[in-house]
């Protein structure tokens, strides 16, 4: 539900959190997201991705699912998963230890004019994702929360789903490389080094 | 009229395993009965149930990208529930594989079903799916594996479409 002054600024979050991930695999939502994992350090262990809204949460299922030993973690916006809300009762039902999900949630449609979201008004996504029966469901509200929040993340047994309340922000574009297949042969090359 | 129907999906099943095609998606059709039925049966392979067909197009496309092979079997009607979303296994240059169960085709009785089973291949075409139509059942196998090895091999996206003249029609009740 809307927490009305969101505080946390999404860059230095992002960049602070991805510092404690480890080897774990991160799996981009399009639009900011993927910037935010970008600009806080390129790594071929990030699979951006440009397009698909709604298919995030499917494409972490589909690597954690291949890669049972990796942790995988989707970074993805409240739009972006909004549009595929029913893939949360999939990751419940599939119940993947190694797969966790974090929402950045401003509670707008961020890049195409910041628009009001749902999640402005009622809707509450990590409710959402416990009533599709994800057992362990967190949202922050502060930058502090950072090692706590990582530590479900990166650590805890899954599938678990976050939701951090960032502010609407100005950040500066930071965007990685666009074209598919490079970004896919880059990943799966990583898998198997 | 032959009495005897041939078994067509104990062919998919056969070819999939074959392929190591290890996780399959689905949304649910009665013409893929058998074919789920034999998949549930076998503990190294995986049923992923969805909500929407689109989150299968995602799950297989990771699924390849984490160096696994999955694919997507689904209604005709579900394929208009997937044609954004197949934007993503066609950027990443990933394999697509799916398997469609026709209505609305081949004397259907809903009308609700004959739009999209009507608009099931040329919108995949449009999106660059390439279609494999086949309507005699001892060819659905043979057609599958042809289908999948080009997907997987030459990592396209690819459809083969079951014609509503194997499965037959659905009922209502009112044969």
């Amino acid at each position: 539900m809307s927490t009305a002054s969101n505080r946390i600024a999404r860059r230095p979050f992002m960049a602070q959190l991805l510092a404690h991930r480890g080897n774990s695999l991160i799996v981009t939502g399009l639009g900011s997201p993927t910037w935010d994992c970008f600009a806080a350090g390129d790594s071929p262990e990030f699979l951006y991705s440009w397009g698909g809204m709604g298919l995030a949460v499917p494409t972490a299922l589909g690597v954690a699912l291949a890669q049972p030993g990796r942790r995988v973690v989707c970074v993805t916006g409240d739009g972006e998963i909004l549009m595929g809300v029913g893939s949360l009762g999939v990751v419940a039902d599939q119940a993947p230890e190694n797969l966790a999900v974090l929402v950045l949630d401003n509670e707008s449609f961020g890049e195409t004019g910041r628009q009001r979201g749902l999640t402005a008004g009622r809707t509450d996504i990590a409710a959402v994702a416990a009533a599709f029966g994800v057992a362990k469901t967190m949202t922050v509200t502060e930058q502090s929360a950072i090692d706590e929040l990582a530590e479900l993340l990166f650590k805890a047994p899954g599938p678990v789903v976050a939701v951090a309340k960032i502010a609407i922000t100005e950040d500066p574009w930071a965007l990685p490389e666009k074209d598919g297949g490079a970004i896919a042969h880059r990943f799966r090359a990583a898998l198997a080094s | 009229m032959s009495t005897k129907i041939h078994d067509w999906s104990a062919d998919v099943f056969r070819a999939m395993r074959q392929r190591n095609i290890a996780t399959v998606c689905t949304v649910p059709d009665g013409g893929l009965t058998r074919l789920l039925q034999l998949i549930e049966a076998d503990r190294s392979m995986r049923l992923v149930t969805l909500s929407v067909e689109q989150e299968g197009i995602g799950i297989a496309t990771g699924c390849w990208l984490g160096g696994g092979k999955a694919m997507i079997a689904m209604q005709s009607s579900g394929v208009g529930n997937c044609i954004n979303a197949l934007g993503l296994p066609l950027a990443y240059r990933a394999p697509c594989m799916m398997l469609v169960t026709m209505r609305g085709q081949w004397g259907e009785f809903n009308p609700w079903q004959v739009p999209m089973g009507q608009a099931t291949r040329p919108a995949l075409e449009a999106v660059g799916v390439k279609c494999f139509p086949v309507d005699k059942a001892e060819e659905v196998g043979e057609t599958f594996a042809a289908a999948a090895d080009l997907a997987f091999n030459s990592r396209v996206s690819a459809a083969v479409l079951v014609s509503q003249r194997i499965i037959g029609a659905k009922g209502f009740g009112q044969e």
